[in-house]
């Protein structure tokens, strides 16, 4: 099996979980990877006491860039709005659980960019 | 397959290649035969020096090499040596025309005209230009072959506002070879000046300066089998004297009294700061290298590689190629897509065959947007390349399919 493209990257490439917009929404971002011109977006439901109740991200990309979103996604429900922004960079890539080299980074962490844009005004890359 | 005769056979001329990877990513930057290596290391060695202004043997040996690598490329592409401007490259040499060309020539209500295969280095300069003096910029439109429509180009010329027209001689992305003569002339006779990218051009066909008639001509050394940090602006004499100077400081004076100084003349009045000597010796000594070959040979080599190349990617099943057909309308850039895969995720695989390929929007991305795309693969050939590398590009290709379940 491929040590980058796992059967797992792979499937959730190609049938990624929560794609697709989401309305009505509470939160939303847009953003894209200047090195690559890739584009996400991401729109997202709240609940009272501040849960994120439902999300869906859209865009075109890379299949480390959809797969990243696509598992994100699934830990995403469920958290506090408040806590995306505490999410570190290694969160991301060891829900990817592969090697990332330096030139696909930026793949791997779009989505949690996007979803610090739409939850906190820091919509800077995660460290 | 028996190889035609046109096939150059110069792979070992660069010292880089012996590692055995196939490089297609020559339209980014191209290898650098051992002849390049050798003179600016023998520069350093032995001729460093400033130029110009000292006076004992060195300097006169180091100055004496400066300027008769600026002879010979400036004999490479049929022009005068005193008006071949060194710039750091091809993108500087666009933001020297549009700053101090455009600053005095374009103005409220003015247009820019460019294409829309334009790159990001003859787009964004005209954007900050027009924004600054409150002109338009317009594009000319990109068919779906990849090609301009001269009546589009008359069209917008009638309007009687476009000052200067912008077009690449090769687009980095289809490969297209524009009609750049034809379009210099037209843009001649309604009065606007032309300015050519031949980034993706000089490195490849021969080029004949006098023969296109643009008023700005501009390229970059380190696509053309010469060092990055060098890079080469052409201009009419007359356009160049009546321009202010770009960058300012030393070198470029006449004499520098306390309120005000004058000119040096050209190509001086353009190139402020200490020059880059050693990148001229280098780019001097690839241009020397391609004379050698013949840039008639370098073109049919390509040619008759492009031409193999197009024929093989068809065989991928799922690519779709993107630019001209026909191989006598297009240089050695190759452009494509695989449905079901991202660009990222096939330079990746290609990269792991030892087959480099660049993927990405290519600094071009309202051309991206026309073809519906953010990003693409591309595959660009230079005279080191051959058909065993296209070969390998294919077998790269058909396995990546394969990683993905395709």
């Amino acid at each position: 099996m491929d040590a980058l493209y796992r059967d797992y990257i792979l499937d959730h490439y190609k049938n990624p979980r929560n794609f697709g917009t989401l309305e009505p929404h509470d939160l939303e971002a847009h953003d894209h990877n200047p090195l690559c011109g890739d584009e996400m977006g991401v729109h997202i439901r709240v609940s009272d006491d501040g849960t994120i109740e439902d999300l869906r991200f859209h865009g075109q990309g890379c299949a480390i860039s959809q797969a990243a979103a696509s598992m994100a996604s699934e830990e995403l429900i469920g958290m506090k709005v408040q806590d995306v922004l505490e999410l570190k960079a290694e969160w991301a890539i060891d829900l990817l659980g592969i090697d990332i080299s330096p030139t696909r980074r930026k793949c791997a962490l779009l989505n949690l960019k996007v979803m610090r844009g739409a939850t906190s005004d820091d919509a800077s890359w995660p460290e | 397959m028996t190889v035609a005769a046109t096939q150059l056979d110069v792979r070992g001329d660069f010292p880089l290649l012996g590692s055995g990877i196939a490089y297609l990513d020559s339209a980014a930057t191209s290898q650098k035969p051992a002849a390049v290596l050798e003179a600016m290391d023998h520069y350093y060695r032995h001729s460093n020096a400033p130029i110009h202004r000292s006076v004992y043997p060195l300097a006169a040996e180091s100055t004496e090499l400066f300027e008769s690598a600026r002879e010979r490329i400036a004999a490479f592409v049929g022009w005068d040596p005193s008006t071949t401007i060194f710039t750091r490259n091809a993108t500087e040499a666009i933001n020297l025309v549009a700053y101090s060309w455009g600053r005095q020539n374009v103005g409220e209500g003015d247009e820019v005209l460019i294409t829309r295969m334009e790159h990001h280095s003859n787009i964004v300069p005209w954007q900050l230009l027009c924004a600054e003096r409150g002109a338009r910029l317009r594009y000319l439109s990109v068919s779906d072959e990849g090609e301009l429509d001269l009546a589009e180009l008359d069209q917008a010329l009638a309007g009687g506002r476009v000052k200067l027209v912008g077009v690449a001689h090769i687009s980095n992305v289809l490969g297209t070879l524009n009609p750049v003569a034809e379009i210099s002339a037209k843009a001649r006779a309604a009065g606007a000046v032309t300015l050519v990218d031949g980034s993706q051009s000089v490195p490849q066909m021969p080029v004949d300066l006098s023969s296109i008639g643009a008023d700005f001509y501009v390229w970059t050394g380190h696509k053309a089998l010469g060092p990055t940090g060098i890079g080469v602006l052409h201009g009419q004499r007359d356009v160049l004297e009546a321009m202010p100077p770009f960058l300012s400081g030393g070198h470029m004076i006449s004499r520098v009294d306390d309120e005000m100084s004058t000119w040096g003349e050209l190509p001086s009045k353009f190139e402020a700061g200490t020059s880059e000597i050693a990148e001229a010796v280098g780019l001097g000594a690839a241009v020397d290298y391609l004379s050698e070959l013949g840039m008639d040979n370098v073109r049919a080599h390509e040619r008759e590689l492009t031409a193999y190349a197009l024929e093989r990617l068809a065989e991928v099943e799922g690519i779709t190629v993107f630019g001209p057909r026909d191989p006598d309308r297009r240089g050695g850039v190759m452009s494509f897509a695989l449905e079901g895969m991202h660009p990222h995720d096939i330079g990746e695989l290609c990269g792991r065959e030892g087959v480099c390929i660049r993927a990405g929007h290519h600094c071009a991305q309202p051309l991206m947007r026309d073809l519906g795309v953010g990003a693409t693969a591309r595959a660009s050939l230079h005279v080191y390349n051959s058909r065993e590398d296209v070969d390998r590009l294919v077998k790269a290709l058909t396995g990546a399919r394969e990683v993905f379940g395709l």
